[in-house]
């Protein structure tokens, strides 16, 4: 797992508090994972912070799954 | 009027977290006021505060986690997982459970708060103004919010009746019970959840009261001497925190299904001042028609009341609240036992009236009238019983409960025993 997967997989148990196996690549914030919607604007704030990047609200809500977050960052930081 | 009875009780407060292990603590004496640790208090007038002791749950002890998610607890005030811990043991207690949809529709909550997230707010503020708007949590103001209690307590239990809250300052919690009663009383709701939750022992809480000259100063390095209702060398209130709650319930609703009935809430009055933001009009008119209202609604005399939980915050007011309690009982006052309950808790502010209407239905309970400590050279002169220092023993059947606050506000809770 790269750097970028550690890291937000982290972050999504931390802020969700589920399991860490649960946060699989393909995992849904909303579906798999049980957060709602402020849920996942939280998330997007913490990605932010951990990464030193901003997350516009449309990019945002094209993250859906914990592979769109790694992605995102990934280019985000290339 | 429909009539509505008490079946379940829930605390947390600075003495204890649980209803039996705080009136335990009460009844023998015990103070909730020690140092504040939790912040930096060098530059504050005020130094000490009654504060609920966590741990793990052992020895009375308040454990968030036995009641709130640490994910939810994050997302919220303190002031809410007060409340909600209080509510779950007020529900449980009580053993209410709506299976129905017309059941769950016919239950509702009404609990308050005096101040609500004031640390939260203050935190917020400081985050907008280093690091931008972007960085607000989406849970600011639902977390912040004082009905999200009354919020979070329906999402858990499933009552979908009416949900409101309360705020009259620190005669909040005595109103949301007088409030949510009426609610059944008019067959709005067959149960109510009710009661009032407060957090605000935090720097900017404490720099406020200050400024407002409110709070106890003199006793820093004596926490547990600050409150002294009635007291020559009192010198403010001491802040508290916590919450409590009672499930109010139709009498022949909590007949059918064979609740424990603890107490029936006979007369609620209220009032205005109009007359000061903080201070109570000098006459005490306002407290008195409150008390008055609600013993006529109680349909007893001045005579059959057997116990005065007093407002009696340990400030220059004590003695107002006092002539207007003597007006109200005139030849009846010699002897009646008024007590002060703020001298050992320190003044929860909107969660204030529902823990001490608590302490009345326990009075009545078990026979027993808490003190009010550090009583030791009363500068008020009166015929009533302050009961200081130490408990006593007294048959109690009818007990009122007065709650004032900020803005010239005014609450009177009239409870009787069951028959």
């Amino acid at each position: 797992m790269s750097d970028t997967a550690e890291r937000v997989k982290k972050i999504v148990v931390e802020h969700l508090n589920v399991d860490a196996e649960k946060v699989t690549d393909t995992a849904s914030f909303i579906e798999d994972l049980g957060a709602d919607s402020l849920d996942t604007v939280e998330l997007v704030m913490a990605f932010e912070e951990e990464f030193g990047i901003e997350i516009p609200d449309d990019a945002a809500e094209s993250i859906v799954t914990v592979g769109d977050a790694v992605k995102y960052i990934d280019k985000a930081n290339a | 009027m429909r009539r509505v009875v008490v079946t379940g009780l829930g605390l947390v407060t600075p003495l204890a977290s649980g209803v039996e292990s705080t009136w335990e603590r009460l009844v023998a004496g015990q103070s909730g006021a020690r140092r504040i640790d939790k912040f930096n208090t060098d530059d504050l007038a005020t130094k000490i505060a009654c504060m609920v002791p966590k741990g793990d749950g052992t020895n009375a002890t308040f454990n968030a986690d036995a009641y709130v998610e640490l994910k939810e607890q994050r997302k919220v005030d303190e002031f809410i997982v007060f409340g909600l811990a209080a509510a779950q043991q007020a529900v449980t207690d009580s053993g209410w459970e709506p299976r129905t949809e017309e059941e769950r529709e016919r239950t509702g909550v009404m609990i308050g708060s005096g101040v609500g997230g004031l640390e939260g707010i203050a935190e917020a503020s400081l985050v907008l103004a280093e690091k931008g708007p972007r960085r607000i949590s989406p849970f600011f103001i639902p977390g912040r919010l004082i009905n999200l209690v009354s919020g979070h307590a329906s999402i858990r239990f499933g009552y979908k009746g009416p949900n409101s809250a309360v705020v009259t300052a620190c005669a909040t919690g005595a109103h949301a019970i007088g409030d949510a009663a009426r609610m059944i009383a008019l067959d709005d709701a067959d149960v109510m959840l009710a009661g009032g939750a407060e957090a605000s022992i935090c720097r900017i809480g404490v720099a406020g009261f200050n400024a407002c000259r409110a709070l106890a100063t003199k006793y820093n390095d004596t926490p547990e001497k600050a409150s002294r209702p009635y007291d020559r060398d009192r010198d403010g209130f001491v802040m508290g925190e916590g919450a409590g709650m009672v499930m109010l319930e139709e009498l022949e609703h909590a007949k059918a299904r064979g609740a424990k009935i603890y107490a029936e809430v006979k007369g609620y009055g209220l009032s205005g001042d109009a007359y000061h933001i903080t201070a109570p009009a000098e006459d005490g008119n306002g407290g008195y028609r409150a008390m008055q209202m609600a013993l006529k609604r109680s349909g007893l005399s001045v005579a059959d009341i057997d116990y005065i939980n007093a407002h009696g915050t340990s400030t220059m007011a004590d003695g107002i609240e006092l002539k207007a309690v003597e007006r109200l009982l005139g030849d009846a006052a010699p002897g009646k036992p008024m007590s002060s309950t703020k001298s050992a808790t320190g003044h929860l502010l909107g969660a204030a009236g529902a823990v001490e209407a608590i302490f009345c239905i326990l009075a009545m309970r078990d026979g027993i009238i808490p003190p009010t400590l550090n009583l030791d050279n009363p500068d008020v002169e009166t015929s009533l019983n302050l009961v200081p220092h130490t408990a006593i023993k007294r048959e109690v059947r009818v007990a009122m409960s007065n709650s004032f606050g900020f803005g010239g506000t005014n609450a009177c809770l009239i409870l009787t025993r069951p028959e």
